[in-house]
């Protein structure tokens, strides 16, 4: 009895230097008294620089005047608007180029995966191909190659390349015809709206009436016909409110249509065609983990192949697909900022010339650096709502 | 009666819808309508393009001359017929010196390759598993070859001439910031997935922090922040290189994607692996360095190499803190005057992508291959 007491004494003596509690404590400490000391540090130096340049800190530079001009402008912005407009003109404009770039470079993912998917041979091949020579060079490349390699060398205005529906080609960019909203078009939005209301509805009476009573409605057809014909009754009603203004070819120049120009068009080229190689790769990948014997399990229950497809491989395969589809997506928000090499004035390149017009260094970084993080989380915020719409619901 | 066979019957080849090219051609390019009608749109794409790759790469394309004027039609200034494309490979060969090195001073060009050489030779033995001595082999790889290096690249000593890092350029420039990065982001990145995982709220705090935030805002964005914020960051008069500046960056980049591969390693490992490592009594370090990483960092390869190639390709964004690496240099020289052909740009960004292909396409094959022969098994 008495040799354990002391053992027991003698070992929660000798523990105190190795009690996780204690040296957790102990290193915290010390990492807190680091970054303190370096943060402190960091800040003493600031202070001095800035004192040194006369450069006074805050965000009272966002008032002043911006004084340069943008090219792209989706809201009236002139060299006179303020540095804060400036910067958010920039972000309108990542924004409009992500999310044009995530639409296209989903649609040729989904393409491209299944298509490697493909019992056909050649078409397997050209999907490899592609998702092989994109994955492997910088999305920077492709953006020049668009830019300085393709765009660059069409013809000039005046040889303009004529698309179907009265749009051009040329070097200056993309020209198509611009809708021109008349008199009485609000008609149509409503009838629009109506018309995805009730598709909404009529596929959610579907969905009931075929839980209780098996019986099935065409709901895709249906649907098409509420959302595209209730608009076009409505364009006919209101009498023809919609005209095009369609670009026209003058000697030197293109006048009239909507343009887009070739910063924006290589930029989100590029960035669709690069993401789309990895988005490829992630949809293979999740069509491939639905173990085979859900389809043959389909099958047997006789369900035809389109509905195999449907009802059982891409509920699960997007299971596996939407949480690396995300991390693309955030990819390609971010890769956006590659804007900057080619001219295209997104957040990256107006914050980064307010920067260097007005030298708010830290300022400057700190908004670009919390605008990226917030079209992150947006982003996230909203594929984790997918997601879980499409988790396995477990009980 | 019946009639019992005596000898075996002779084996006949399959029939002619199971083997051989027409079967071969009816399985995989025609099998069904939509198969068939697929297959011919593959033609079409395949007969559209490829003659047209082929004709510019190869038949048309000019392969030496002086100047711009062999890579340009007679309207354009040149000897070409009109309508005339072709890559200008000229240009590539005249400006070869360039993208390799930069302004590396010619007379000195001896020392990145001498590096170059001793990076393969050290490189290769470390990539084929049968050589035998893989630690010194690491040792003099990971921490011989920078020092030799960065002494013989910048100079300054044992009477070899001094170079600006500003005169770095091309390629050389891509391959050591990736070097660089590679062996820096791979333990920060480890340090990094560690504290996230420990139990010290402030080291789990930080290490949070420092990832989510680095990989929720754009390299370049990173990139400003080195090459604007670092300056006012330290005392006066105290400045850092350029390139070192642009090192930091990638490597705190790197790293914050490299610590999430690893978490996934990490948390993949088996609560009973940590708790036997516990119950033979060794400490934290211990029980990461022998039991736990080695089991996570190798099923985690294939996610580590992937960071490698992304960060060999974000390396070509140093351009916009005006850098230039291989695609710098490349762009670069679009504006010179004496090369000046519509054809300029396109081969330019043609080869430097091939060069970036191959660096990257034969990391993912080599990681390809590594996973296959590490695979013990055990795997479902």
């Amino acid at each position: 009895m008495a040799s354990q007491e002391v053992l027991r004494e003698e070992s929660s003596r000798a523990s105190f230097i190795n009690d996780p509690k204690v040296r957790s404590l102990f290193f915290q400490t010390l990492v807190v008294i680091v970054l303190f000391g370096s943060v402190w540090w960091i800040v003493q130096n600031v202070i001095d620089n800035l004192q040194r340049l006369h450069i006074a800190s805050g965000f009272g530079f966002l008032k002043g005047r911006a004084g340069f001009d943008i090219s792209d402008t989706p809201i009236a912005y002139t060299s006179d608007s303020t540095y804060g407009r400036a910067i958010v003109v920039g972000l309108i404009n990542t924004i409009i180029v992500a999310v044009a770039g995530i639409i296209t470079a989903t649609i040729i993912g989904f393409v491209i995966g299944i298509g490697r998917l493909s019992h056909n041979w050649l078409i397997q091949k050209i999907c490899t191909v592609y998702v092989e020579v994109f994955r492997n060079i910088p999305p920077l490349l492709v953006i020049f190659f668009w830019y300085s390699g393709v765009l660059a060398v069409l013809p000039a205005p005046r040889d303009s390349y004529h698309l179907p529906f009265g749009s051009f080609l040329n070097q200056r960019g993309f020209y198509f015809p611009r809708p021109v909203w008349g008199e009485g078009s609000w008609l149509i939005f409503v009838a629009l709206l109506v018309g995805i209301a009730m598709a909404w509805f009529v596929a959610r009476t579907a969905r009931q009436r075929q839980m209780a009573t098996g019986q099935q409605f065409p709901v895709l057809w249906t649907s098409v016909a509420l959302i595209v014909g209730l608009p076009l009754l409505a364009y006919v009603l209101s009498g023809f409110p919609l005209s095009f203004d369609l670009p026209k070819q003058s000697t030197f120049n293109l006048t009239g249509g909507f343009q887009v120009k070739p910063e924006f068009l290589s930029l989100y080229l590029a960035l669709s065609c690069y993401t789309a190689a990895f988005i490829a790769e992630i949809v293979r990948a999740g069509i491939r983990g639905v173990s085979k014997g859900q389809t043959e399990a389909a099958a047997a229950l006789g369900l035809r192949s389109g509905s195999i497809l449907r009802l059982v491989v891409v509920p699960q395969a997007m299971r596996i697909v939407i949480p690396p589809l995300t991390s693309q997506y955030l990819n390609l928000t971010k890769n956006s900022s590659l804007a900057i090499a080619i001219g295209y004035p997104d957040l990256t390149a107006t914050a980064g010339t307010v920067l260097n017009q007005t030298g708010q260094a830290v300022e400057g970084v700190l908004i670009m650096m919390i605008a990226y993080l917030i079209l992150s989380l947006v982003t996230s915020a909203v594929m984790n709502v997918v997601n879980a719409r499409m988790a396995l619901v477990e009980r | 009666m019946s009639w019992v066979r005596t000898e075996m019957a002779l084996a006949q080849a399959a029939p002619a819808s199971v083997r051989g090219p027409v079967a071969w051609v009816r399985k995989n390019l025609v099998g069904t309508v939509g198969d068939t009608i697929m297959t011919i749109l593959g033609i079409a794409i395949v007969a559209w393009i490829l003659p047209q790759v082929i004709n510019w790469a190869f038949i048309n394309a000019v392969w030496t001359g002086p100047d711009r004027t062999v890579c340009a039609t007679v309207a354009q200034g040149g000897i070409q017929p009109d309508g005339w494309t072709g890559a200008c490979w000229a240009f590539v060969n005249a400006k070869f010196g360039q993208f390799m090195f930069g302004t590396y001073p010619i007379e000195e060009r001896w020392r990145p390759i001498l590096v170059a050489i001793l990076f393969v030779v050290l490189l290769v033995p470390m990539l084929i598993p049968r050589v035998p001595r893989k630690g010194l082999n690491a040792i003099l790889l990971f921490l011989m070859l920078p020092i030799v290096s960065f002494f013989l690249l910048i100079g300054g000593v044992f009477g070899l001439p001094h170079v600006e890092t500003s005169r770095w350029g091309g390629l050389l420039v891509t391959l050591s910031l990736s070097f660089v990065g590679i062996a820096v982001s791979l333990p920060l990145g480890t340090v990094l997935a560690l504290g996230r995982r420990s139990k010290m709220p402030i080291v789990k705090t930080l290490c949070v922090v420092f990832i989510e935030t680095v990989r929720g805002i754009p390299l370049i964005t990173v990139l400003f922040f080195v090459s604007v914020m670092l300056p006012l960051f330290l005392p006066a008069g105290v400045t850092f290189d350029k390139f070192l500046r642009a090192l930091i960056g990638v490597s705190l980049f790197a790293a914050a994607y490299m610590a999430e591969v690893v978490r996934g390693g990490l948390q993949a490992i088996p609560k009973g692996q940590y708790e036997g490592a516990d119950s033979l009594g060794l400490g934290y370090w211990q029980k990461m360095g022998l039991i736990v990483l080695p089991q996570a960092l190798k099923l985690v390869i294939p996610g580590i190499v992937n960071t490698f190639i992304g960060m060999f390709k974000d390396t070509s964004l140093v351009l916009i803190i005006s850098m230039f690496d291989l695609l710098g240099v490349v762009k670069q020289n679009f504006s010179d005057a004496n090369w000046a052909t519509p054809q300029t740009a396109r081969s330019g960004l043609v080869f430097a992508a091939f060069v970036f292909w191959l660096f990257c396409f034969g990391m993912s094959r080599y990681s390809m291959y590594t996973e296959r022969r590490l695979d013990t098994g055990h795997k479902r």
